[in-house]
């Protein structure tokens, strides 16, 4: 039973990116440049979608528990640490470079074009690499 | 319009892997799970959420009788570069645009504020080198 919701919420979760354009490295891209090509219909993508996850997230959290679990996973840190900052400019640096994040190359996965898939494989290459430097990071001894 | 249309259904999908399985709508997290963690309990459900969003395309295709827009700027070694690049930033940022960006804010999460920031503003940055500065 949850893994066909979770089919179904992956099904709306990737026409919503499809829909919106967020598949479309191109569109992305324009979307950043504003002092060029400028394409601000993305604003309109992120603010509607934050708008009704957070009435969504209300009604949800007010019933108590999820229909199919348990309990919430929510993160609790609200710290602002250095990996934080660090990494989210990484991040941005490359989303610039090429107009892909993770929410739009998975659905961009299924237009059977080869292009996401390369995308893809380099981005989880890139996330082997970063835990495993995180785990050498962690084992070793702090210094000053 | 199909802007709206589309956050509004992001929105339903964030709300509806929290109400339905109590988790965040991180796709980074979300694939992360599912690749490096074959053996976890969490893998099945993160697996059939992927599949869900790779047959959206197709869904899309059926009902408006084309295929959704595409087009990919640069080369393939660009592509991998910034493949790589997007790998170790979303994992020691904690997150990407739908985890941060969208079910983040939603919960007015602090760190989540300040990654988003943080990541739109880089990436604005970045094509205003890449396209008026260095390229143009």
């Amino acid at each position: 039973m949850r893994n066909i919701a979770a089919l179904a919420t992956g099904l709306v979760f990737g026409l919503g990116m499809t829909v919106s354009g967020m598949i479309n490295p191109a569109k992305v891209l324009n979307f950043f440049d504003i002092a060029g090509a400028w394409d601000p219909s993305l604003a309109l993508v992120m603010g509607s979608a934050l708008i009704t996850t957070a009435i969504g997230y209300r009604i949800v959290f007010a019933k108590g528990a999820p229909l199919l679990t348990g309990r919430f996973e929510l993160p609790t840190r609200k710290d602002i640490d250095m990996p934080l900052v660090a990494g989210s400019a990484v991040y941005g640096l490359g989303w610039g470079l090429i107009g892909y994040c993770p929410g739009g190359v998975v659905p961009a996965l299924g237009l059977g074009r080869p292009e996401p898939w390369i995308f893809t494989a380099a981005l989880v290459a890139g996330m082997a690499a970063a835990r495993f430097a995180r785990t050498r990071m962690v084992a070793a001894p702090a210094r000053g | 319009m199909s802007a709206v249309v589309g956050g509004v259904l992001i929105g339903l999908g964030a709300v509806m892997a929290m109400g339905l399985m109590g988790r965040i709508a991180g796709i980074s997290g979300i694939l992360a799970g599912t690749v490096f963690s074959p053996s976890d309990r969490e893998w099945s459900w993160r697996a059939a959420f992927l599949a869900g969003m790779v047959v959206a395309p197709t869904f899309y295709t059926l009902a408006m009788g084309h295929s959704p827009e595409f087009e990919m700027p640069g080369t393939t070694m660009l592509s991998i570069l910034s493949g790589l690049i997007v790998g170790v930033g979303v994992t020691f940022g904690a997150g990407c645009a739908s985890g941060h960006g969208v079910c983040g804010l939603a919960r007015l999460s602090p760190r989540s504020l300040i990654a988003t920031g943080v990541f739109m503003a880089v990436a604005i940055a970045t094509v205003f080198v890449t396209r008026h500065v260095i390229g143009g």
